[in-house]
């Protein structure tokens, strides 16, 4: 009977993405290759000065994206420094340097790590002109920069790859604005607030004066889930039952969190005219994330100990009107994801089941990944995949007509060591500081021993790799980590941007060989099962230490 | 004199299986040279390890008694045991090389003796006054190699030439073809421009003396072999790309040791160093940092089996990746000895006339369509006279194309290309009516249609106008064999293109008859550069085999190569490849060894990968098991005790090499199938066989390392 549900669950979900597949994904790919622009879209180009005609070459569009995050980082800092003397900020203070500093880079690199608690810390100015802002804009740039890739593998002989402004206001206007703010209709129908009012207080039925923090919650909540940020209004985030009200707004939720994502092998199957390789990698993701969705379910049924036995489930942390499917299905996708959103409290969560959200995220995200970032990552990933296919065939790795090269391979090998040297670095430097070491310990960490480690390893593992949710036993605002967590942040975001980027260039740069000589079989199952066990074998193993000390430690004593 | 290169490569070969294991494990040793070991990550790293643990184990015992690892204790000799099979496991790695790379210096240094084997009578004391013949002066055998400019030498038919020089007496036929293509023998006299010889090319007639004007030895194939001896030391683009990924498989597992004691500290004790080496040598793909040049090595000496010189890994590489392959007609695709069949006069001329003009015109031809056509007149009843045949003989050049003779009486003869005939027709003032050129036409064209040669004969009396007498049939003979090598290349995906001077009808035929997928004729030396540059800019990698002098900028152009070892030195440099006995079908087994190369590499990939499965359940749980002795849950294997699992690891390493390395030595086997079945097939051996291999391997050793006290 659990199973039924649990697979009727995810069997709702996947059926609204299937069908949305094909209509959202040539849709975008429309967006991305029509030439024309909207009024509205030729205003903003002559307002920032922006030819929408003229191209760049890859190094130009990086500058572009860095220049970008950059202003966008600078402003968002000040707004929350200035926080007292903006308007609508009900009253709060000033936010202090390094918390400024981690939250700028947190919605600057579509993390949405809150290291802060939102509703007593941010005012209605920071949060809609300041972190829903970059909620819309960052996961236009990870689109953008996958875009920049796609059409890098389309073109022939091209020194251009797009331009980035370009594609930045149309990801915008055209996407994700019409997008969430039908989803922001939908979440208001399905009971998420929305207004202005500030704090309202209430006498509970226990007869006692209760505060409750009011605000443009749906807005935000159709944007954080559809861009795959995370960053939630309320410091429960999705648990809140004013971001997330019913069983029903949690299926929706879940299926924002995966449709750009998902529907993103079909526009890069479009965009390259054959798709083949497309499905193959929509199987790969489909394949990863019913993996960690049915061992997170499995996990949680099968809590160890009194209470779950008796409440069918490890229910601890998790909201009743979910229940461990609910919950399950929503921490698959925001792990798969760079979500970073949460509906439970990954903390209570069993050992395994908890050690199964870090693994899922440590896979790279490719289970669908982030928007934009899931596949520009996947692509990363696909590279090597068909580089030692080729080689295990005795062919030519080519892939979708371009040769796999010496520099493209190098490119790849440098990405795929980004996250784990970040993560394990910033983590062993830290606990390598005799005084960090100490606060971490005594003062972090929620829980000592193996725990303790998982909830650490869990933040520094999502910091990096953009995702933002977090063990919430964790607390995380402390001057250091908000320095170093904002640094890994900033580097795991813009490092793989910057490697994609490049790719992209050398890729567009190269000729296309014509099909059918010799092609590999990218299509096969073969190589969807190649791909997966590829994906895994990259990413976990350098973890394996650390999930030994922690989760494994834990869950088997 | 040249003693057939296959053979004696072969008889070398035998002698190749005992190599002196003390000089290999010198070699080996010598590997350990941290300069060396530079340009293999990988490996420095091993060595880095093992450099590291040895000192770990000398010092161990002054600073605070028995090791520790994870607050347990170690059993005793632990950091010896490691740093002992660290240094074996890297010997294992450079003796592996050492090993592929005598093997392979043997039979080069075999090819260098036979290269050498050529000899020359040489003239000592050369007088050119008194005996320009050199019949009475004192002779010498002598190597090639050990001629001089200016030594003199004779030569008689039969011989090669073994270098180039000038003829300073006499007249002989030589067989350039070797050089120009063209398989008529020459006349090379003394004096005048026609004294000059090439080294490579073939007496066919008479005797003649030289005087040698280049160093013999400095050929093309030599400078091949030195660079063949060279070329693993330069890393072909893929194995370059491969060394790349192996050193971010390689830096993330030497990220994880010199973290995790950091990492684990609140939970943990500190690993000993030992096992954290253990853990980085183990997991980081050793046995493919080693065995990718013995694949490497390895291929290019079984290419040399095969008796083709390659002069890199590039163009082995390449070799698999070829998707285009340009056939030269002549001499590749057929026999390149066309004889008579027929002799078919046009319109109302008279059969007996076209065979007599045809006949006459012959006699002092030497090649072999002149030699046949006599032939088949005198099997039809014609007597020929010999020597004594009037007139004078005109020889065939390359500007005019034809070849003839000019009677005593004034009648002129010739024989040649329908357009070369009719364009001297013209020329001698009876150019030919509208009428009898269509007739010559469809004559020629159903010819060639038949995959034959025409060859048109005409007649000028002193007087009268010129006039065409017919046709002569030239057959060529398509090599038996042929057919089903290209079938062999289209089964490999392999796009062949027939290149010939022949006219684009026979050339058609013959395209059709043998299957090849594209033809060109009438083709110049240019024309096939510009077909190589249209396969190359269809996406295709191309090669082209050649052998004539002006064949040396399509062989450049070619992203591989293929000289005939009788081509020109221009030719045979311009090439990556020389085919050491001539059979240009050997590039079918060229494309496959290619291919099986990279086929090795991506098993030895896939193998290492499914090892490391087994080594993540063997090595992670035994880092803690002090701690939480609840990890053992994870010793899927049941080894024996954290110790014993560390070091039974390292030790399957050693041995797992010795297992791969005659894999990595004679190539994964290499079918022609559906690629998608192969995939499988492949994922299934080399995965799940290394997976198998790996557990069967470490428990076994497990269960003799638990036999030692204190594991």
């Amino acid at each position: 009977m659990q199973w039924v549900w649990a697979i009727t669950s995810v069997a709702t979900v996947a059926i609204a993405l299937i069908v949305v597949y094909r209509p959202l994904g040539d849709y975008m790919a429309w967006v991305f290759s029509s030439t024309k622009d909207w009024k509205v879209e030729r205003a903003i180009y002559r307002i920032i000065g922006v030819d929408s005609h003229s191209e760049q070459s890859w190094q130009a569009y990086l500058r572009a994206v860095l220049v970008f995050s950059c202003v966008g980082m600078l402003l968002l800092y000040a707004m929350q420094r200035l926080q007292p003397w903006l308007p609508y900020s009900l009253g709060l203070g000033s936010i202090s340097p390094d918390l400024a500093f981690n939250t700028a880079a947190s919605f600057v690199g579509n993390t949405n790590w809150q290291a802060y608690s939102p509703e007593s810390t941010v005012g209605y100015t920071v949060q809609m002109a300041g972190l829903s802002v970059q909620c819309f804009v960052s996961s236009a740039v990870g689109l953008a920069v996958a875009i920049a890739l796609v059409r890098g593998l389309a073109r022939k002989g091209a020194t251009t790859i797009g331009n980035f402004w370009v594609d930045l206001v149309r990801a915008n206007l055209r996407i994700l604005l019409p997008l969430s703010a039908v989803a922001a209709l939908v979440l208001i129908a399905g009971g998420t607030i929305q207004n202005l009012t500030g704090f309202t207080d209430i006498t509970t039925i226990a007869g006692q004066l209760q505060t409750l923090p009011n605000g443009p919650v749906a807005t935000q909540e159709a944007i954080k889930m559809l861009g795959t940020n995370g960053g939630g209004f309320y410091n429960a985030n999705s648990a809140h039952p004013f971001e997330n009200p019913t069983a029903w707004t949690n299926l929706f939720q879940v299926f924002l969190l995966l449709v750009i994502p998902f529907a993103s092998p079909r526009t890069f199957g479009k965009m390259v005219g054959d798709h083949r390789l497309g499905s193959a990698i929509l199987a790969t993701m489909i394949t990863l994330f019913l993996a960690a969705y049915a061992a997170l379910t499995a996990f949680e049924y099968q809590g160890l100990g009194t209470a779950p036995q008796l409440a069918g489930g490890a229910m601890e942390g998790k909201e009743v009107r979910f229940g461990i499917v609910g919950s399950t299905l929503f921490t698959a996708a925001t792990t798969g994801t760079t979500g970073g959103a949460t509906n439970s409290t990954l903390d209570s969560y069993t050992a395994m089941g908890g050690m199964v959200s870090l693994l899922h995220m440590i896979l790279g995200e490719v289970s669908p990944g982030g928007v934009g970032s899931g596949l520009y990552t996947i692509l990363i990933m696909a590279v090597i995949a068909v580089f030692i296919v080729g080689l295990l065939l005795g062919r030519t790795p080519v892939m979708l007509g371009k040769r796999i090269g010496v520099r493209e391979i190098k490119l790849a090998s440098l990405a795929i060591l980004v996250i784990p040297v970040l993560s394990l670095a910033g983590m062993a430097i830290s606990f390598a500081i005799p005084a960090i070491h100490h606060e971490l310990v005594n003062q972090v960490m929620g829980n000592s021993g193996p725990h303790g480690l998982t909830e650490t390893t869990y933040a520094f593992v999502s910091a990096t790799i953009n995702n933002g949710s977090s063990f919430a036993g964790f607390g995380a605002n402390t001057p250091w980590l908000n320095v170093v967590l904002g640094l890994l942040i900033l580097l795991g975001r813009f490092l793989v941007i910057a490697i994609v980027l490049a790719m992209a260039g050398s890729f567009a740069a190269q000729d296309q060989i014509p099909t059918g000589v010799g092609e590999l079989p990218l299509h096969s199952p073969q190589f969807v099962a190649f791909f997966v066990a590829l994906i895994i074998f990259v990413a976990v193993p350098t973890f394996f230490a650390v999930l030994a000390a922690g989760p494994f430690a834990e869950g088997l004593g | 004199m040249m003693v057939p290169v296959e053979e004696s490569v072969r008889s070398r070969d035998r002698r190749s299986a005992f190599l002196p294991l003390g000089r290999l494990l010198l070699a080996s040793l010598r590997k350990f040279d941290p300069r060396i070991l530079w340009s293999n990550p990988v490996l420095l790293i091993t060595w880095a390890g093992a450099v590291l643990t040895t000192i770990v184990a000398i010092v161990e015992p002054f600073v605070g008694g028995p090791p520790q690892s994870d607050g347990t204790l170690l059993p005793p000799g632990f950091s010896w045991a490691i740093a002992v099979s660290l240094w074996l496991t890297l010997l294992t790695a450079t003796f592996a090389e050492s090993l592929a790379e005598g093997l392979g210096r043997t039979q080069t240094s075999a090819l260098r003796a036979s290269q050498t084997r050529v000899e020359a009578h040489q003239v000592l004391h050369y007088d050119s006054l008194r005996d320009a013949s050199a019949r009475t002066a004192q002779m010498l055998q002598v190597p090639a190699v050990d001629l001089r400019p200016g030594d003199v030498i004779v030569l008689e038919a039969g011989d090669v030439i073994p270098t180039d020089g000038e003829v300073v007496w006499g007249i002989g036929m030589v067989d350039e073809s070797p050089i120009t293509g063209e398989s008529a023998p020459v006349i090379r006299e003394a004096g005048g421009d026609r004294s000059s010889v090439s080294g490579g090319t073939k007496m066919m007639s008479d005797r003649i003396v030289v005087r040698v004007r280049q160093v013999s030895g400095s050929s093309a194939v030599d400078k091949m072999i030195d660079l063949a001896e060279r070329a693993h030391r330069l890393k072909a683009p893929r194995e370059l790309a491969l060394t790349a990924l192996l050193s971010s498989f390689s830096l993330s597992f030497v990220l994880v040791a010199v973290t995790l004691n950091a990492i684990v500290s609140p939970v943990a004790q500190p690993i000993s160093i030992p096992i954290l080496v253990s853990l980085v040598v183990c997991l980081i793909p050793t046995e493919i940092a080693a065995l990718m040049s013995v694949t490497g090595i390895a291929s290019m000496h079984k290419l040399l089996r095969h008796g083709v010189l390659v002069d890199s890994g590039h163009a082995l590489e390449t070799a698999g990746d070829l998707t285009a392959v340009l056939l030269d007609k002549t001499g590749t695709i057929t026999q390149g000895r066309r004889r008579a069949t027929d002799f078919v006069p046009l319109d109302d001329a008279r059969r007996d006339d076209l065979i007599r003009a045809a006949a006459t015109c012959s006699i002092h031809d030497p090649t072999t369509e002149g030699t046949s056509i006599l032939g088949l007149a005198q099997s039809l009843g014609f007597s020929v006279e010999g020597e004594e045949t009037p007139g004078k003989n005109v020889r065939f050049s390359a500007q005019t194309r034809m070849s003839g003779r000019d009677m005593p009486d004034g009648l002129s003869i010739r024989k040649g290309a329908e357009s070369a005939i009719l364009a001297w027709l013209k020329h001698v003032g009876s150019q030919q009516t509208r009428e009898t050129e269509d007739g010559l036409r469809q004559l020629t064209e159903s010819v060639a249609r038949s995959g034959d040669t025409p060859l048109v004969v005409a007649v000028k009396p002193a007087g009268g106008p010129g006039r065409v007498l017919g046709v002569i049939h030239l057959k060529d003979t398509v090599k038996p064999s042929l057919s089903s090598r290209i079938q062999d290349l289209r089964s490999l995906g392999v796009k062949t293109v027939m290149v010939t001077g022949d006219n684009p009808l026979t050339a058609k035929t013959i395209a059709a008859e043998i299957g090849v997928d594209d033809y060109l004729g009438d083709a110049t030396p240019e024309d096939k550069l510009a077909v190589i540059v249209k396969e190359q800019a269809a996406g295709h990698f191309v090669a082209m085999t050649g052998d004539g002098a002006n064949d040396a900028p399509a062989l450049a152009q070619a992203d591989v190569g293929m000289a005939m070892n009788t081509a020109t030195g221009a030719a045979k440099e311009a090439a990556n490849m020389i085919i050491l006995d001539d059979d240009p079908t050997k590039i079918v087994d060229i494309i496959e060894i290619g291919r099986r190369q990279m086929a090795t590499r991506g098993a030895l990939i896939t193998f290492n990968i499914a090892n490391d499965l087994v080594r993540y359940f063997t090595l992670f749980p035994a880092l803690f098991s002090g701690t939480f002795p609840g990890l053992n849950q994870l010793n899927l294997l049941h080894l024996h005790s954290a110790p014993s699992a560390v070091l039974s690891t390292v030790i399957f390493s050693i041995v797992v090499m010795g297992i791969l390395l005659p894999l990595a030595l004679f190539g994964v086997p290499y079918r022609l199938a559906d690629l998608g079945r192969a995939l499988t097939r492949n994922m299934l051996y080399y995965g799940l066989g290394g997976v198998l291999v790996a557990a069967v391997g470490i428990k076994l050793i497990d269960l003799v390392v638990m036999l030692v006290p204190g594991y």
